[in-house]
């Protein structure tokens, strides 16, 4: 796992550092659905070893080959060179030690391990990002047990797996621990469906653990110290984050253990761990890179001898220091001690910290070399202009907001965005939740920030229109489309009519991502998108007029995509049929949100359709009908 | 089996309260309902309420609130909060406050595990555990587990306002396991103590929460607002080993007559 200081805008950079970007991807799945065999005898290839008969020339030119091919890393790169011709293909099938599944139901288990024998490295994601945000029913899938019983078998060397959005349980720990005896890596975000036990079998029996990630992960308590089952003596352990883990931990096994890892230099703690106790751990951790400091306050008044301590020198001590998170319960005045240790930070994620403005402006004042800042709204447009006036390489910026609703006051606004725009030109990625936008602001920040990459802005109220002219915020993410020529990933809201979608289809030609929520007039919306943007690779929408019409225009490009997601919009069973006939290997699931119940005929809940190879899944729960 | 309306019967069914021992009426103490106003009377200041009042709320059906533009109506029987695309706030109960926008599904989009967290700061930050913060809509997720259960559930308390619907919405969740033998129809009577006893030693299934302080307790026994706030984890289990927590019921039993 590379983890380079240069900023990749697509990298979720509080979640464990992604080293397979969709972004390698952009048109084939991998494996891509597969084409009959090319001519093995073509003009093309001249060396191809089926025109020379001889099975001697056959191994060398496959040996030279697969030397060659190992220095294909790129998954791209990979695929294509996989098309070329028979022999090829089995061969980069040889040489290719790392999977990206993007979406787990789109291939079989078994067929993956038939196909690439020698893996060492799994990605696989599972649920779509709206099942986050309670729009999946429960239960609908994306178990890891089938992958780790299959992989178990096919892959013992495996070092590495990384899944995004899946379930899986303590069973499935287990297996993978006691399946892979070299196995180091180990990254779980968003997932679900397991324990302290399992977390307990991977620390106890994998030897060579190096990296152990939570992100976002739920993990069941369920009475298991797990920190304690890590084996004695010297570990591996590069990279330790269970920020999300809400169980309470065994502190005094924590500190012998980060005492015993002296390769350690990522560690997330959760917030069950004071900053008294956080302390104890800096002071014997002084080169870690990536920090999260636990709750950064104490739940119960401080045993007074405890007060003496000196978190500024335990901070400055960490000269290595370059990410900072956490504060998860943290009392502001305790900030001052990390005051010497901003100017060497590159990312620092307040997001779970309510702290007020001045105190923020006297935090961020020192923070010149950031480039990724996640924080509340909670600082308001005031604190967003301190950030603009001091961090001037920003590239990541997410506000999130302290109160997650709808028609309150919003302590940041169009006057923070612009803010932000202005000072913070080399800006790639934003994330901003507010309660009241202007389309002003967003073109000053298309026009300002050339280099976005990721646009994603939540006016938290529904069908919100520009609060100062009363318009529609078409031309703000117009504009938006029109001048961020590097923009593959776009999040609209607002009020938005057709007009939106007709420069988003014109002009978003690099666009992959695009979520839509409460948007568009009529079918012309989705038309515009399906029909103008090639690139288009994951499309969630929800709570907008878009009906079968809509749904049948993008026919020729479906096969291209990772999925489609449309819930609550005015799809009918009979559109959804349609395209199922029209592209047999497409699984177009129906969910429904009522359970035990008929399906309405008429009106379809949530569509939610992608590529497949293997045909409709066996584990679909009953409220998933798949076409 | 009827789960739902046993569940319903295990906190005190709508209208059999009016029929409990007098001398609950009599208990001083009494909370408002949310928001302040309340269809039982004036509400005092102190923060415990008397039995009756607990008891006595009717199960309030969820409203099929008229929803903005293109979002589905919820069906009020499903009480499942993860299920319906839409829940209305129910403002039935509280004429003084004008009715709360109804609040949809997964919007804004930020993850539970976010809004969750939010919601204890906020609260906290505020100060007294009595104002109600104005986070109040903000979801409250917990875990429910129900013992023989395969997996667990989750439901959002504040999408209830009292223990009738919990229950209801408990009932139907777990419906499709089989709870075991319930007898009599009757009420458990929390005052009573060998009626709770009674159930506290049989196999029926009992409802019982982990609090902030990391205690187990019995569903049930604080006004519903409390509940809410210090209700960290449910779990269904059978009442014989729910018998460890009958002595803080017990304690409670005493305290008030």
């Amino acid at each position: 796992m590379s983890e380079n200081n240069r900023h990749h805008p697509q990298q979720n950079h509080f979640c464990p550092a992604e080293t397979m970007s969709e972004d390698e991807d952009p048109c084939r799945p991998s494996p891509p659905p597969p084409p009959p065999p090319p001519e093995p005898v073509s003009k093309k290839t001249r060396n191809c070893a089926a025109v020379h008969p001889s099975p001697h020339s056959d191994r060398v030119l496959e040996i030279v080959l697969e030397h060659v091919l190992q220095f294909l890393t790129v998954r791209r790169d990979r695929n294509a060179a996989s098309l070329v011709c028979k022999s090829w293909y089995r061969t980069e099938a040889l040489t290719r030690s790392d999977v990206f599944i993007g979406n787990c139901y789109s291939v079989s288990p078994a067929r993956v391990t038939t196909r690439f024998p020698r893996v060492r490295s799994v990605v696989i994601k599972g649920r779509p990002r709206f099942a986050d945000f309670n729009l999946m029913p429960q239960n609908w899938g994306a178990h890891f047990g089938p992958w780790v019983a299959t992989m178990g078998k096919a892959y013992p060397l495996l070092e590495r797996v990384y899944l995004k959005r899946m379930s899986l349980t303590d069973r499935d720990l287990c297996l993978l621990a006691d399946s892979f005896t070299k196995f180091k890596d180990l990254v779980l975000v968003c997932c679900e469906g397991f324990g302290t036990s399992g977390l307990a079998a991977v620390a106890s029996k994998c030897r060579q653990l190096r990296v152990l990630d939570l992100s976002d992960t739920e993990v069941l308590y369920d009475g298991v110290d797990w920190i304690s089952c890590f084996p004695e003596g010297e570990t591996c352990l590069e990279s330790l984050i269970f920020d999300c883990v809400e169980c309470p931990i065994n502190f005094e096994a924590l500190e012998s253990l980060v005492v015993r890892s002296p390769a350690l230099k990522k560690l997330r703690l959760n917030r069950e761990v004071s900053i008294g106790q956080l302390y104890r751990l800096v002071v014997r951790a002084p080169s870690l890179t990536h920090l999260g400091t636990g709750a950064f306050g104490h739940p119960e008044p401080q045993d007074p001898n405890d007060q003496e301590m000196d978190y500024g020198s335990a901070f400055s001590a960490c000269k290595s220091l370059v990410c900072l998170s956490g504060f998860r319960e943290v009392m502001p005045e305790y900030l001052p001690a990390i005051h010497s240790i901003c100017t060497n930070l590159m990312s620092l994620n307040l997001s779970y910290a309510n702290i007020g403005v001045e105190q923020f402006k006297l935090l961020i004042q020192h923070c010149c070399r950031l480039q990724v800042l996640w924080v509340l709204d909670s600082v308001c447009d005031e604190g967003l202009q301190a950030v603009a006036a001091t961090c001037r390489d920003l590239r990541e910026l997410r506000v999130f907001p302290l109160n997650a609703q709808e028609d309150v006051e919003g302590p940041v606004s169009e006057v923070g965005l612009q803010a932000i725009s202005e000072g913070c030109p080399k800006l790639e990625s934003i994330l901003y939740f507010c309660q009241r936008m202007t389309n002003a602001a967003v073109v000053a920040m298309s026009n300002n920030c050339p280099d976005l990459v990721v646009f994603r802005l939540c006016i938290m109220g529904r069908h919100q229109p520009d609060h100062i002219t009363g318009a529609p915020m078409d031309e703000g993410f117009g504009a938006i489309v029109m001048n961020c020529k590097k923009l593959t990933r776009l999040a609209i809201s607002g009020l938005l009519t057709d007009r939106a979608f007709a420069y988003i289809g014109r002009y978003g030609k690099l666009v992959r991502t695009l979520s839509v929520a409460f948007a568009g007039d009529s079918d012309t919306g989705l038309k515009y998108v399906l029909e103008g943007c090639p690139k288009l690779q994951k499309l969630e929408i929800r709570d907008s007029p878009f009906g079968d019409a809509a749904l049948l225009s993008g026919l020729h490009h479906y096969y291209n995509m990772r999925f489609l997601w449309m819930s609550t919009c005015q799809l009918s069973q009979r559109g959804c049929e349609e395209v199922a006939r029209a592209l047999p290997r497409l699984a177009v699931e129906l969910l429904s949100y009522e359970e035990n119940e008929e399906m309405d005929n008429e009106t379809v809940d949530v569509l939610y359709m992608y590529r497949s190879l293997q045909g409709p899944r066996d584990d679909a729960p009953q409220f998933v009908r798949i076409l | 089996m009827e789960v739902s309306r046993r569940m319903v019967n295990l906190f005190g069914g709508g209208g059999i309260g009016r029929d409990l021992n007098l001398n609950l009426k009599e208990t001083e103490l009494c909370l408002g309902l949310p928001g302040g106003g309340g269809s039982e009377g004036a509400p005092k200041t102190n923060g415990k309420r008397g039995f009756s009042e607990t008891v006595d709320l009717k199960l309030n059906l969820q409203t099929k609130e008229a929803a903005p533009l293109d979002l589905k109506e919820a069906q009020s029987k499903n009480g499942l909060k993860e299920k319906n695309p839409l829940t209305a706030h129910d403002s039935i109960k509280d004429p003084a406050k004008p009715p709360a926008k109804a609040q949809v599904v997964g919007w804004p989009p930020v993850r539970s595990y976010r809004k969750n967290m939010m919601a204890n700061k906020s609260s906290k930050d505020e100060g007294s555990a009595d104002q109600k913060p104005s986070t109040a809509s903000m979801a409250a997720f917990v875990k429910v587990s129900m013992d023989g259960a395969p997996y667990l559930r989750k439901v959002d308390l504040k999408m209830y306002n009292s223990y009738d619907q919990l229950s209801d919405a408990l009932g139907k969740m777990f419906s499709s396991f089989t709870m075991g033998n319930y007898g009599a129809q009757e009420m458990i009577d929390f005052m009573n103590e060998s009626k709770l006893m009674d159930l506290l030693n049989s196999s029926e299934y009992v409802p019982t929460y982990e609090d902030k302080d990391g205690d187990w307790m019995l569903v049930g026994d604080v006004p519903w607002e409390m509940f809410v706030e210090s209700c960290k984890r449910l779990r269904i289990m059978k009442g014989s080993e729910a018998i460890g927590l009958a002595p803080r019921a017990m304690e409670k039993c005493k305290s008030r007559s």
